[in-house]
């Protein structure tokens, strides 16, 4: 038989959407988060101009090493920002679904003449704009402080790079607001869906960098007479850590925000024959190099999301 | 007969092997209050979904004003507003804010969405509270709520799961006036409840629900006439004679049950006064009273159910 459906699935997409952003924005939750995140922020850019003001004078790049740089005991921005962001994607997402079904307002929402998918991609779409908004103030916020207290203006190439690397945070913050989205259709109780969503968020920002050594050795072993097995070793380790949204991040990070970066994965001497050391790259290569890790951060949040349609689609409305 | 807004036929649910519905067939007409009545877990609530298209069906077909739910939902739900059990909503937002939201999802324009939504709420008597977050509003209040969104979408038919539930009796009463006064401006209103007492001053029709299928389908005399046997109820209280003995042959009689305050319930297929008050002074006794009772459904539904499953148990 055939189901062709009447009407289009956007109908009251952006109503949505716009109604679960400003809930965000005047959430509690959100505004602790931020709190926390604007402090970090403020405390590793602040300790990054002092070092910078110590020792490199000359760099071509002064405004990305803001946010790189890092001195004892912070970290730096870059690196804060990829542990605290998947907890505001969390805190945004993880009880989407089945909030309302606490709320007892399912029931109520679907019985307006709305489809399931405007639901569903209108609550994704009003998270992401909510973290859209939260990144765009912190990259200016930094931008400004580095303005201030450097006193030099940052560089066209600086900027779009400042932009890109807007961008991929975004795609990394997309994947754990999807992962919370999963979870909130997975689980009925939001403290379930946000407790699963957190132990994820563990197991990748900790436990994932001491699991991939051992489970590549276990893989890939190393024959001490043969060294190409070294080779395939490290390899494996690198495949396996890029199950990683954070690795994915990390490395795209690294490629955006240090233009002297030539490669993500291992380099053989006879590979830099040539080769300017501390050279950087230009604008277009950084984002050639980037391209996969990039690529698989939207691809992990188009998997995702997909996986809680297709829960959502099924699920019975009871309440 | 004015026009048939609902039907559903052979409308059968099974989750595994629970039969939550099975082959059910109702039709509602335009202007008419149907209640949908029986204990919980009869199949009220999934009968409602499946109307709604928020279910589907296992077999069985629904036509709502003349859309199938299933093919084509947002037609239906355009049409068909939903009142569900315990109806919840966003507390932190107000009163207002709340039915704003779904009257933009219900696609109502910016210009006509104000003037509608204070309409509701003046209606439902919340304008006082129109701008206070739900979070402090009493379980009356958000029924009544619930009931304006049903006005703001401006609905042809409102369908309403358990609209009493726990509500107190004044609380029950202004619920019960406010579906009146939504069903003489020509809403067609289709609710379920387990409280029937309160429902049969309302509903123009009913159907009684058990284990999933529908037992009887009329008005409520209709009901009553059929699981009582008999529509003229007495009352009679009498001293010095037995009234099962002297009334027994009387070809009207249906049954007598003594009751705990000494009077007798009569129930019969006609008026049977004159015999009742003949037979008792023949009989020697002293008639001290004798009135017409009321059938009340509550009864209808107690009895009725006994005989479901005294039927079940044999």
């Amino acid at each position: 038989m055939q189901r062709q459906r009447e009407g289009s699935p956007w109908t009251g997409l952006s109503a949505v959407a716009w109604k679960e952003a400003a809930d965000h924005i005047s959430s509690v939750r959100l505004l602790i988060l931020l709190v926390l995140v604007l402090l970090t922020a403020f405390g590793s850019v602040y300790a990054a101009i002092g070092q910078i003001k110590e020792t490199i004078g000359e760099d071509p790049f002064l405004f990305l090493r803001l946010l790189t740089t890092a001195r004892d005991p912070l970290p730096s921005f870059v690196s804060f920002l990829s542990f605290l962001l998947p907890l505001i994607g969390i805190a945004l997402a993880f009880d989407s679904i089945n909030g309302e079904y606490s709320r007892r307002t399912m029931s109520r929402i679907l019985s307006q003449p709305i489809y399931r998918d405007a639901l569903l991609f209108g609550k994704f779409l009003g998270s992401m704009l909510v973290l859209a908004l939260v990144l765009l103030t912190l990259w200016l916020l930094t931008t400004g402080l580095g303005i201030l207290t450097l006193g030099l203006p940052p560089s066209g190439a600086e900027i779009l790079r400042g932009l890109g690397f807007l961008v991929a945070s975004l795609a990394y913050g997309g994947v754990w607001v999807a992962i919370a989205l999963l979870f909130s259709t997975l689980f009925r109780a939001p403290a379930t869906s946000a407790l699963a969503a957190l132990s994820l968020w563990l197991l990748f920002a900790v436990f994932w960098p001491m699991v991939t050594p051992f489970v590549a050795g276990l893989v890939a072993p190393v024959d001490p007479l043969n060294p190409v097995t070294l080779i395939s070793q490290v390899e494996a380790q690198q495949a396996l850590a890029r199950l990683s949204p954070n690795t994915l991040f990390g490395e795209t990070a690294a490629a955006l925000l240090h233009p002297q970066t030539r490669s993500l994965g291992l380099v053989f001497l006879y590979q830099l024959q040539g080769a300017v050391r501390g050279a950087p790259l230009p604008l277009g290569q950084s984002f050639i190099l980037i391209w996969p890790q990039l690529s698989g951060l939207i691809a992990a949040m188009v998997i995702l999301f997909t996986g809680s349609y297709v829960s959502f689609q099924r699920q019975e409305v009871r309440a | 007969m004015s026009e048939i807004v609902i039907e559903a036929k052979g409308l059968t649910k099974r989750y595994g092997r629970v039969r939550a519905v099975e082959s059910l067939d109702l039709t509602v007409r335009a202007g008419e209050v149907f209640g949908l009545l029986g204990p919980n877990g009869a199949g009220k609530t999934t009968t409602i979904l499946m109307l709604l298209g928020l279910t589907e069906p296992t077999a069985g077909s629904v036509t709502v004003l003349g859309h199938d739910p299933l093919r084509e939902p947002l037609q239906v739900k355009r049409l068909v507003g939903y009142l569900p059990d315990a109806v919840g909503f966003y507390d932190q937002l107000t009163a207002r804010e709340n039915l704003a939201y779904m009257a933009r999802l219900a696609g109502i324009g910016r210009s006509e969405r104000g003037e509608r939504i204070n309409r509701a709420l003046t209606f439902v008597r919340l304008d006082g509270a129109a701008d206070r977050a739900v979070k402090g509003f009493s379980r009356g209040m958000r029924q009544r709520l619930g009931i304006a969104d049903l006005l703001v979408k401006n609905c042809r038919i409102a369908i309403l799961d358990e609209p009493t539930s726990g509500l107190d009796p004044q609380s029950t009463q202004e619920l019960l006036e406010m579906i009146g006064s939504l069903s003489r401006e020509g809403m067609t209103i289709l609710l379920s409840s387990h409280l029937l007492s309160l429902v049969q001053s309302t509903c123009h029709r009913v159907a009684l629900f058990s284990a999933g299928r529908v037992g009887l389908t009329g008005t409520v005399a209709e009901v009553a006439a059929k699981v009582l046997g008999g529509s003229f109820r007495l009352e009679v209280e009498a001293q010095g004679v037995d009234l099962s003995t002297i009334l027994s042959g009387l070809p009207a009689l249906v049954r007598i049950e003594q009751q705990p305050n000494g009077t007798a319930r009569v129930d019969a297929t006609h008026d049977l006064r004159a015999e009742v008050a003949q037979r008792v002074v023949a009989g020697g006794g002293r008639l001290l009273r004798l009135e017409q009772g009321r059938l009340s459904l509550d009864e209808v539904y107690r009895r009725y159910f006994e005989q479901v499953d005294h039927a079940k148990a044999a």
